[in-house]
């Protein structure tokens, strides 16, 4: 069984400090849903509130439709993978996995059999006698799985499980994860600061800042079009322009910035009137050097240095009134880009490619 | 690691002089704190009480008869078995049992409290609580508990009050004022190992258990305890051994029909003169107590190095 899980205008407080302002979000049961966003921003806290470590100051959680306030944790239909996954040292693997059936009141035999069930679809069969202290990192994340699975929740909660891996390993799990996900069917809710497991995993990802929800989208459309300033900044790499609105409509947006006008796509979200101050965001991949072909935006620049990584050049350039350096990715097509440190290039970028969104907050770099 | 390997090693880290000087006074220490006064008794303990004109004389042989008088009693003396003595030492071998089990009890709520739910000055304060009152020295902590659990007594008086008993209850003939004493001298002895113990527990574990529906119960029966073991069993053995072997707590708050087994040894060294004797007695209870604390590590599965944790 799966449930839709349900934040109704959540607020967290401590004392003064508040680690969540007003969430509403609602998760379709039986979807893989991350909480993205950086160190210290509130996603563990949500997370305890839905798995009932903690009631909200304000607001409802509510699981399968039903209002979880008042309901503590043993007797939620989740299940939480900690952070450093809080397995029984002194309990053998299979002994940890059969906890929440033991609690049940599962006599050994069935326990047992139950546990190797899990043991196989984590694929560490015979692993069962083992001590935790055993096993690897990875071995033990998946046993911390099984554990949470085999005490049937209709929602499983992630608070960052793969974050003490190394990167092979962390990479591997996440198929893996998503894997299991789609053969139990029921809802995951994924905690990190990774962008890029919430972006490979999840049906949905909500990116979170200072106790605050950004944006609550897929990860195609968090990418191509972020609706903040933040998580244009936070997800993936974006170049910025700061600006005045010069003039605007429900298509493009043209933002007077140090380096010239810029014409930019107009946010669905975000409204911008004339002489706002604004910010606009261009990929490093949507960045080309100029090749005489009519383009929306032109701008002149210095090359900094170009560095070769294989698949991609990474070119980095100065503009001239530009308040950083930028980024451009050229994919490598076979022949060398050969421009010398301080040589003048024209770029040229589409408005559909830029994106013009209120001046906000920035992901720290 | 081969031990000469091992030796290598540390003279090389401490260098010559301090590791000679370290292993000189780990010797001195083990040789003439522990293990000479120890083998002067249990040498003591193997012979006959003479007057002093008569030691290295030709009656001064070794002997069992102190060992035999404590099973056996005087040849005069009837019945086969020494009762008195022996009912003595079972007595208060299983007082100290109780008196350590209900420290165990006591103990252990709050130093699980200490360790997870008290927030940092609170549990400061509560451990300087704990602590404070053991400043008082321990005969007028004695004194006071007899005062206290005398027929004039608070404790009988607020019982009378509520209308539990109507005659004051004499407690100190009970002997429950002196296991109320012995249990709360050790008290510390006990918190102490088991905060450390439980405290160095993860709480996400618990946290974990919970999450998955685990009763309080369960969670301190699978979870809890099993971690805190070395703990227990270091704060249960300590206070085992001290109330088996006190003397200052039986002496005032013990009831005057009844005797802790370290009143009888005292009473062979001091008022009986036979120091022989004394020993004897007082080296049957070490031993006793160590065989008897090994047995509860074997039936518990607790391994001797854990306990030093
Ligand atoms: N019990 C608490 N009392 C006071 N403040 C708290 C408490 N728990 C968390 N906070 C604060 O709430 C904020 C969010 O904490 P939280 O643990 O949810 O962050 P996070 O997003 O999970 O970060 P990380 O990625 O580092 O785990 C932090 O600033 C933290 O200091
Ligand atoms: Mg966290």
């Amino acid at each position: 069984m799966s449930a839709d899980v349900e934040l109704e205008n959540v607020w967290i407080r401590f004392g003064d400090f508040v680690a969540a302002r007003e969430v509403n979000i609602t998760i379709p049961g039986g979807s893989f849903f991350s909480f993205l966003g950086p160190s210290g921003c509130g996603k563990t806290t949500l997370l305890r509130a839905v798995s009932g470590f903690m009631e909200p100051s304000e607001g409802r959680v509510k699981i399968g439709g039903k209002d979880m306030a008042g309901i503590g944790p043993n007797k939620r239909p989740t299940a939480l993978i900690f952070q450093n996954l809080a397995l029984f040292p002194l309990m053998t693997v299979w002994e940890n996995i059969a906890f929440a059936l033991e609690v049940k009141g599962v006599g050994k035999a069935e326990r047992r059999k139950r546990a190797d069930e899990l043991l196989d679809l984590i694929a560490l069969p015979d692993q069962g006698e083992k001590m935790v202290h055993e096993l690897s990192g990875g071995q033990k994340q998946r046993v911390a799985i099984a554990r949470a699975l085999a005490a049937e929740p209709d929602v499983l909660l992630l608070d960052e499980p793969l974050s003490a891996l190394d990167l092979k390993l962390r990479q591997h799990m996440r198929t893996e994860l998503r894997a299991i996900q789609q053969r139990v069917g029921i809802t995951f809710i994924y905690i990190t600061h990774d962008q890029g497991e919430a972006l490979t995993m999840s049906d949905n990802v909500a990116v979170m800042s200072e106790g605050v929800i950004q944006q609550v989208t897929d990860g195609n459309t968090l990418y191509d079009h972020p609706e903040t300033s933040f998580v244009a900044s936070f997800v993936g790499e974006n170049n910025l322009f700061r600006g005045r609105v010069k003039e605007t409509n429900a298509q493009q947006t043209v933002v007077e910035t140090n380096v010239g006008p810029i014409r930019a796509r107009t946010s669905t979200k975000a409204a911008l009137n004339n002489g706002d101050p604004a910010f606009v965001f261009v990929r490093p991949e949507s960045l080309k050097f100029a090749n005489g072909a009519h383009a929306d935006n032109n701008i002149k620049a210095t090359v900094h240095t170009e560095e070769f990584e294989g698949h991609f050049w990474q070119v980095f350039l100065d503009v001239a009134g530009g308040d950083k350096r930028i980024k451009m990715s050229l994919v490598n097509e076979g022949t060398a880009l050969g421009h010398a440190p301080g040589a003048e290039v024209d770029l040229s970028f589409s408005a559909e490619l830029a994106v013009a969104l209120p001046e906000g907050q920035l992901a720290a770099e | 690691m081969n031990p000469s390997g091992y030796f290598r090693r540390f003279f090389v880290r401490n260098g010559t002089a301090l590791g000679t000087f370290l292993l000189l006074s780990v010797a001195f220490w083990m040789f003439v704190m522990i293990i000479l006064p120890q083998a002067f008794m249990i040498d003591f303990s193997f012979r006959h009480n003479l007057p002093p004109a008569e030691l290295g004389g030709a009656k001064d042989t070794y002997t069992t008869e102190h060992y035999e008088f404590m099973v056996y009693g005087s040849a005069e003396s009837e019945g086969e078995f020494n009762t008195v003595d022996l009912g003595v030492f079972v007595r208060t071998l299983i007082a100290a049992f109780f008196v350590t089990l209900f420290d165990l009890a006591i103990c252990y709520p709050i130093a699980y409290f200490l360790a997870h739910s008290a927030q940092g000055g609170w549990s400061r304060l509560m451990v300087l609580s704990l602590i404070v009152p053991f400043w008082v020295n321990e005969i007028l902590r004695a004194f006071a508990f007899r005062i206290m659990f005398g027929s004039a007594g608070v404790i009988n008086g607020f019982l009378m009050w509520l209308g539990v008993i109507d005659q004051p209850v004499d407690f100190i003939r009970e002997n429950v004022a002196l296991y109320a004493g012995l249990g709360y001298a050790f008290i510390l002895l006990m918190i102490f190992p088991l905060y450390n113990a439980i405290e160095s527990l993860d709480k996400n574990q618990i946290e974990a258990a919970r999450d998955m529906g685990a009763s309080w119960i369960r969670i301190h029966r699978r979870i809890v305890i099993p971690f805190a073991k070395p703990g227990i069993s270091s704060g249960c053995t300590m206070v085992f051994m001290l109330s088996a072997g006190a003397l200052a707590a039986p002496q005032i708050l013990g009831g005057p029909s009844s005797l802790w087994f370290t009143q009888i040894i005292y009473q062979w060294f001091q008022t009986g003169n036979n120091w022989n004797r004394g020993s004897a007695y007082a080296l049957i209870l070490l031993a006793s107590t160590i065989i008897f604390v090994l047995l509860m590590m074997k039936v518990f599965k607790v391994k001797l190095g854990e306990i030093a944790r």
